[in-house]
């Protein structure tokens, strides 16, 4: 049987790669894939603890569901916010975004 | 090492290898598409765990919504064909120690915990996870009132997106 | 149980037996046997799928008043091996700045979202796949992994028809799931599961007749999503140079032509499974699954000529009219129906199956006709306004 730490640990390694690659890539739709890969780290952390402790109960797994739903909510308005910035900056790099007003 | 055990670890390091390509690769595209078997990836871990309708959902909303409008948003942010410039900035070494200084401390954090050997608990006999989620997610009792502001969630978000999104010509 | 009602349990039990008999684990014998008997799946939809090809060309002749392939072979049954065999010894060709690895893998993936769909058809009552509770939602996953390789195909062919073509077919696939998740949930309701089998042993009375709207709706949204004619933006010859896999030559190009042909031949399956019965006729598939093989093997082949018949007498639909279609239309009376299928269900729930079917059907048809009316008040609108346009612009004309 596969014990609980297994998960927990691999949950913790796939977000930390997510914060490495929110904190170091230039480009913000690169800045975006790293936020969805801490998302579905946390979602499987969940997911491992209804599992492991109490099936019964469905906290774990709503939990869950409404962090899909969040999750889709802001990749849709974080994708739609970079396309308009371009738009407007014709640039997506992250460190040139630095002038409110120009 | 039981075959649970083999498959177990055989996924984890397929979707940490995906992940740690999503981060380190140069092409954007190429990026998204790791993402895509990262995701996948995830979803048989939910079918691990038992979790069947979240990994059905996973692949339904993640690979064929989120990661479809990735790959969108790539192709419609770039000048040319060509990624262009360095992809990581200037201070990346210093995320690289974040990053580990962060997972040492989750592990460091959950070795002293006592619940990290426990295996899986057992599931009632005739129990239905799927009809039980449908239950909990609509039961007054339950969870239905974050089910409801999560759906007046997405309908704002929709709303914000088409709206920040639109190209008034 | 003996050959008659359960020739693969007793295959694989046979089977499983002779490799423990050699030494092999338990375990890994079970593997080795599920594993044979997915190929042998596979083999044989394969197969299905070189004479899905000669169906196509010959009903398509019919419709267009010529005879077809009758050369090759009696009634050109040799012509689709022929035509395998051409496109074997064709050359392989990668474009040059094309992306390698993505390009190689699109129609692998392709293929791979058609044959995935197998898994959970019910052959017979106790052989399929995986009797996944969820079967239902499966359906739409294994449609999701058929639009990435789509984008995947036309962005790795470095070439801006193809990347056009690409994102206008995704654009409608992934309009089109929305309103053909809310009809797959009208099944649901009246099954009280979302598996396959237990929709189709719960189809006493077929679903076609407890919803017709549904079948019509789940139909159309299903063309769509295969990206047939009248919804084939992806491959629309005379506007986008065969769009999406206007790179691909050879065996690539075959997956993606056959993935499509087999893909339109399982909706027309599902189409049998979720509203006609699936395997079931009267009690026939009690009997043996070599009886019900070939009872759904029909059902999806009358579906198939259905979506073939579509396809070959409407013109396709233009790009924004077709999302106009969906987002106005379909979505809405998909929501509308699923709304007063679970109404009705609430309402008709301790009702005699009769009543709840008559039930059913009435409120199918109360919403079928509102929405005519609907349809029809806004035409006369659209025609009224056209003509006082018109009267104006001859009344300048005429000064």
């Amino acid at each position: 049987m596969v014990p609980l730490s297994w998960y927990l640990i691999f949950s913790a390694a796939l977000f930390s790669v997510g914060l490495f690659g929110v904190l170091a890539r230039r480009n913000a739709v690169a800045i975006l894939l790293g936020v969805e890969l801490m998302l579905n780290a946390v979602n499987v952390n969940l997911a491992a603890f209804w599992r492991y402790l109490d099936p019964v109960k469905m906290g774990g797994q709503v939990f869950a569901v409404i962090v899909f739903a969040v999750a889709a909510a802001e990749v849709a308005v974080g994708l739609a916010l970079v396309i308009s910035v371009y738009r407007q900056r014709n640039t997506v790099v992250a460190d040139e975004i630095d002038m409110l007003k120009w | 090492m039981t075959s649970a055990q083999i498959i177990f670890i055989i996924v984890a390091f397929f979707t940490l290898g995906s992940g740690v390509m999503v981060v380190g690769t140069g092409n954007l595209i190429h990026a998204a598409l790791w993402l895509v078997s990262t995701l996948f990836g995830v979803a048989v871990m939910y079918a691990l765990l038992n979790a069947n309708f979240l990994a059905v959902i996973q692949v339904v909303v993640y690979i064929g919504a989120i990661a479809i409008l990735f790959i969108f948003a790539v192709m419609l942010t770039r000048k040319e064909i060509r990624d262009q410039g360095p992809q990581l900035n200037k201070g990346w070494w210093l995320s690289a120690l974040l990053a580990v200084l962060v997972f040492s401390g989750l592990a460091a954090m959950l070795w002293g915990w006592e619940g990290m050997s426990r295996t899986a608990a057992e599931f009632p006999s005739g129990f239905d996870s799927m009809s039980e989620l449908g239950t909990a997610l609509i039961s007054p009792n339950a969870y239905v009132l974050p089910f409801e502001v999560a759906s007046v969630l997405l309908l704002a978000a929709l709303i914000g997106a088409v709206y920040i999104a639109f190209n008034r010509k | 149980m003996n050959f008659w009602t359960d020739p693969l349990k007793l295959a694989a039990d046979w089977l499983v037996g002779l490799l423990v008999g050699w030494g092999v684990a338990q375990g890994i014998a079970v593997g080795i046997a599920a594993f044979l008997g997915i190929l042998l799946l596979i083999a044989l939809l394969m197969v299905v799928d070189v004479l899905l090809v000669w169906v196509e060309r010959k009903v398509v002749a019919r419709f267009q008043d010529r005879l077809g392939p009758n050369r090759l072979g009696p009634w050109g049954l040799i012509q689709p091996f022929a035509d395998i065999i051409k496109l074997l010894i064709k050359e392989d060709i990668t474009p040059a700045n094309a992306d390698r690895v993505v390009y190689n893998l699109a129609p692998i993936l392709s293929m791979m979202s058609v044959l995935i769909l197998w898994a959970v058809v019910p052959l017979a009552p106790s052989m399929l796949g995986v009797d996944l509770n969820i079967g239902v939602l499966y359906l739409i996953a294994a449609g999701a992994i058929g639009t990435l390789s789509i984008i995947m195909a036309g962005w790795s062919s470095n070439n801006k028809y193809a990347l056009l073509g690409a994102f206008r077919q995704v654009a409608v696939l992934v309009s089109f799931e929305i309103p053909m998740v809310a009809v797959l949930l009208i099944p649901t309701i009246f099954a009280g599961s979302m598996g396959m089998n237990a929709i189709i042993q719960a189809q006493d009375i077929w679903y076609v007749v407890l919803s017709p709207l549904g079948a019509i709706i789940f139909i159309i949204a299903a063309i769509a999503e295969l990206g047939r004619a009248p919804f084939d933006m992806g491959e629309a010859e005379s506007e986008l140079v065969s769009g999406y896999n206007v790179e691909y030559s050879g065996m690539k190009f075959g997956m993606f032509y056959a993935g499509e042909l087999l893909h339109a031949f399982t909706f027309g399956g599902f189409w049998g499974i979720l509203f006609f019965g699936g395997y079931r006729f009267f009690g026939l598939e009690q009997i043996s699954p070599f009886l019900s093989i070939p009872i759904l093997l029909t059902k999806a082949m009358i579906g198939y000529w259905i979506i073939m018949w579509v396809k070959y007498t409407m013109m396709r639909i233009r790009i924004d009219h077709m999302l106009a279609f969906n987002w106005k239309f379909l979505t809405p009376l998909a929501f509308v129906l699923l709304m007063v299928t679970a109404l009705m269900n609430a309402l008709l729930q301790r009702a005699s199956p009769w009543l709840y079917a008559a039930g059913m059907l009435l409120s199918n048809i109360v919403v079928g006709w509102v929405i005519l009316e609907i349809m029809r008040r806004f035409s006369r609108g659209e025609r009224a306004r056209v003509e006082d346009a018109y009267q104006a612009r001859m009344e300048t004309a005429r000064h």
